[in-house]
């Protein structure tokens, strides 16, 4: 099992200047270390669709690498996004799934069939370009920069230790005006350094 | 469902003149011509979907790119889009125009058709504001809508009250 705390800084060192859209529990430790929080969206109002709008930046910018840093319960509730997203075969789009095996944002609850569906396998028979699991964070280290650099769409299936979360999520009016709030930071970034690409 | 002409050369021209650069959307009955027509477009990029709910936040994520995307869905998709609409639609101020085909519409007062019962006044439970196009004498509106979610920052309907034409 790898840690939040050990795969995300992995990611973050070699992001470059991609868009990140991220969702759930590895969002709250995302947000505390990323280096281009102008480029992040944390899917705070969309339950579930961090794969949808990353795909959406991703056909928008091809020129852009998109990461996605999905959940296992988030991924489940939208499970056809992956047929969608290989439709469009995107090759800028990297899809990161944290799974845990439960909802650890509402206290810990399983996910249906928890630990047995395979991810890896469900985004090669969606058709995606390459699919991968790690449950050690040393081999994630050695495979990491190879993947961030080959031809998307990629899933990356993380085995993760679950840190099922000890009190409901935090509803306050900052909390739920961050996610229109990092739209426009995103949208703002990408305008001031335009692909040049006219479609 | 048979009440006025609607070509969809003619909606995708219309589309064409707002700048549209994207169609996210999932064939249903009445749109097969549109459907067909849109493929063969090479000015707008068709992107299929697997269920609705995706539409309204793939749009998101062009327009945070740049881009000027619409959504295409029958009245039943918009419903099954409800936490989207909510949450990457109005949550976000989202200026994006969504072509709804408004299956069981009759022009004729009462319908059976529990998605034409219900469309407009979830549409009103929503605030978002609407247009209905039953011809192409009414291709006025669409320019109309376009504009009102630039203003507003907001999802605007347009109501596709026929089945499009071919050619």
């Amino acid at each position: 099992m790898i840690k939040y705390e050990e795969s995300l800084p992995l990611i973050n060192d070699l992001r470059g200047e991609a868009v990140v859209v991220y969702t759930m529990t590895q969002g709250g430790v995302w947000s505390r270390i990323s280096n281009r929080p102008d480029l992040d969206v944390g899917i705070s109002n969309g339950m579930s669709k961090a794969s949808s709008l990353g795909l959406g930046v991703a056909l928008g910018r091809p020129d852009r690498q998109v990461i996605i840093l999905d959940g296992d319960g988030s991924l489940l509730m939208n499970l056809g996004s992956l047929v969608t997203v290989a439709g469009m075969g995107p090759k800028n789009f990297r899809h990161f799934v944290f799974d845990n095996g439960m909802y650890a944002v509402t206290g810990g609850q399983p996910v249906p069939n928890m630990n047995r569906t395979d991810f890896r396998g469900l985004a090669l028979a969606s058709g995606y370009a390459a699919a991968y699991e790690f449950s050690d964070v040393e081999t994630l280290a050695t495979e990491l920069p190879r993947i961030m650099a080959e031809a998307g769409p990629v899933l990356v299936n993380l085995k993760t230790a679950p840190q099922p979360a000890s009190h409901g999520v935090d509803q306050t009016w900052e909390s739920n005006a961050r996610m229109p709030r990092q739209m426009r930071t995103v949208m703002a970034a990408l305008e001031s350094e335009p692909s040049g690409d006219s479609t | 469902m048979e009440i006025g002409r609607l070509r969809a050369s003619r909606v995708i021209q219309s589309l064409k003149s707002e700048g549209v650069t994207h169609v996210i959307a999932l064939p249903d009955s009445e749109t097969r011509h549109m459907y067909d027509a849109l493929v063969s477009e090479p000015s707008i990029e068709m992107i299929p979907i697997s269920r609705e709910g995706e539409a309204i936040c793939i749009a998101a994520g062009l327009w945070i790119a740049g881009k000027k995307p619409i959504v295409m869905l029958q009245n039943a998709g918009l419903f099954e889009s409800g936490d989207a609409l909510r949450g990457m639609g109005i949550g976000v101020n989202q200026p994006l125009v969504m072509f709804i085909g408004y299956r069981g519409y009759t022009r004729r007062g009462d319908t059976p058709d529990t998605a034409a019962q219900i469309l407009e006044p979830y549409l009103h439970l929503w605030r978002v504001g609407y247009y209905v196009v039953e011809s192409e004498d009414d291709l006025d509106r669409v320019p109309m809508a376009f504009e009102r979610a630039q203003q507003e920052s907001l999802p605007v309907g347009i109501l596709i009250g026929t089945e499009y034409s071919p050619g």
